[in-house]
């Protein structure tokens, strides 16, 4: 049986995800954001002290930044931009007639200046560049959005639509690598706690095409991503539910993010995927979060 | 081949210095090669010797110098006259 849809028919039946018609976009249960937001309030106590500046983004982001960033030299199959109807009045009755007749009415929707982000930090960093050079102990940012990937599938640990929560850090090559390192103990230590069996590995990002796969192994060579991952649907193909990310000074020279002495910054970031978690929390403890061990219920509802 | 790859190099490589004054040995990456540059290089390349990166040789140590980059051309070229 394909476990993978075997564990969503069960999330389906106890009614924790909520089905539209559409693989990978899934309303969610009261009880279902109750971890989410319980796991939300336990990343605040871990990172809380760390007094990382909290910004909000909506899950769309200015289309001029979206273009400038890369997104689509390295992820063109990921991308959502968000197009609307601009014509006239003479259009619209063009475009209720093609949408009565069953064709394709789409084609003439317009692009918009947004695009759906693709990762909660990437409306951030233009944000903090226009501010101007970042102060001596750098800069430290706690985000949290939906964000979007064109990837359906049947993995309920492969949503379309998902909420990433992240902390960014800029400033010195010592002091990003050592806020990742400090993370990647705090991530372990977290999901412990919670009752999740993790490992952590090195990774890549799903770079597109055979461009893509030079780009990929060039990441792993020099170890700038790691996951955590966690057995989701499968004990064999383990699910990540975070990333550590270093960008080196990429982002950096792009956005022109500088520290106060005028060099480029480095930046980097750890992302919680936060349904992937829940996910792990029900796959590993039942559907039923009243029947989940004493020592769990504590960690996250105290 | 070695002036066709500076060629490629000079054109693609997005460089902050000559490709003239880098020795065949040099390191790339140090030199201000960045991925996407070696992404834009590996495409030059297979263009320019009509031939395909295996995916085992689209890695960063196949663009780390003029020296390196010469020697896989050479074997891929080896290997597709072999089959």
């Amino acid at each position: 049986m394909d476990m993978q849809i075997s564990f969503l028919d069960r999330l389906f039946d106890s009614g924790l995800l909520i089905e539209t018609g559409v693989e990978g976009l899934y309303g969610r249960s009261g009880e279902f954001e109750g971890v989410i937001a319980a796991f939300e309030r336990l990343i605040d106590r871990v990172g809380g002290e760390d007094g990382a500046e909290a910004i909000r983004f909506p899950p769309g982001m200015n289309r001029a930044f979206f273009e400038k960033s890369g997104y689509m030299k390295s992820f063109p199959q990921l991308a959502g931009t968000v197009h609307s109807f601009c014509g006239c009045e003479l259009d619209h009755m063009s475009l209720l007639k093609c949408m009565e007749e069953g064709n394709d009415w789409t084609g003439e929707q317009k692009a918009t200046d947004i695009v759906l982000t693709p990762a909660a930090c990437y409306p951030l960093y233009p944000t903090i560049a226009k501010r101007g050079n970042l102060p001596v102990s750098g800069g430290l940012y706690d985000l949290q959005s939906y964000c979007f990937r064109h990837e359906p599938s049947n993995d309920p640990a492969r949503q379309q639509l998902f909420r990433m929560r992240e902390y960014v850090c800029m400033g010195t090559e010592a002091k990003v690598t050592e806020f990742r390192q400090l993370w990647m103990d705090r991530g372990v230590k977290m999901m412990e706690d919670v009752g999740l069996s993790v490992e952590i590995d090195v990774a890549n990002d799903p770079f597109f095409g055979r461009a893509g796969k030079l780009l990929a192994n060039n990441q792993r060579d020099q170890n700038l991503k790691f996951e955590l991952l966690i057995p989701v649907t499968s004990d064999v193909k383990k699910t990540a539910c975070m990333s550590f990310n270093y960008h080196q000074d990429a982002f950096g020279a792009k956005w022109g993010l500088n520290l106060e002495d005028g060099a480029v910054a480095h930046t980097a970031c750890v992302g919680f995927g936060l349904e992937r978690i829940a996910l792990a929390l029900f796959a590993a403890h039942g559907l039923d979060t009243r029947l989940w061990p004493e020592n769990v219920r504590k960690v996250l509802w105290g | 081949m070695n002036e066709t790859i500076r060629n490629l190099l000079t054109k693609l490589g997005g460089l902050p210095v000559a490709v003239d004054s880098l020795a065949d040995d040099a390191d790339l990456y140090a030199a201000g090669l960045s991925s996407f540059a070696s992404v834009q290089l590996m495409l030059g390349i297979e263009e320019a010797f009509d031939i395909e990166f295996p995916d085992n040789l689209l890695n960063r140590k196949s663009f780390a110098s003029i020296a390196a980059i010469e020697k896989t051309v050479a074997t891929i070229i080896e290997a597709q006259e072999a089959a």
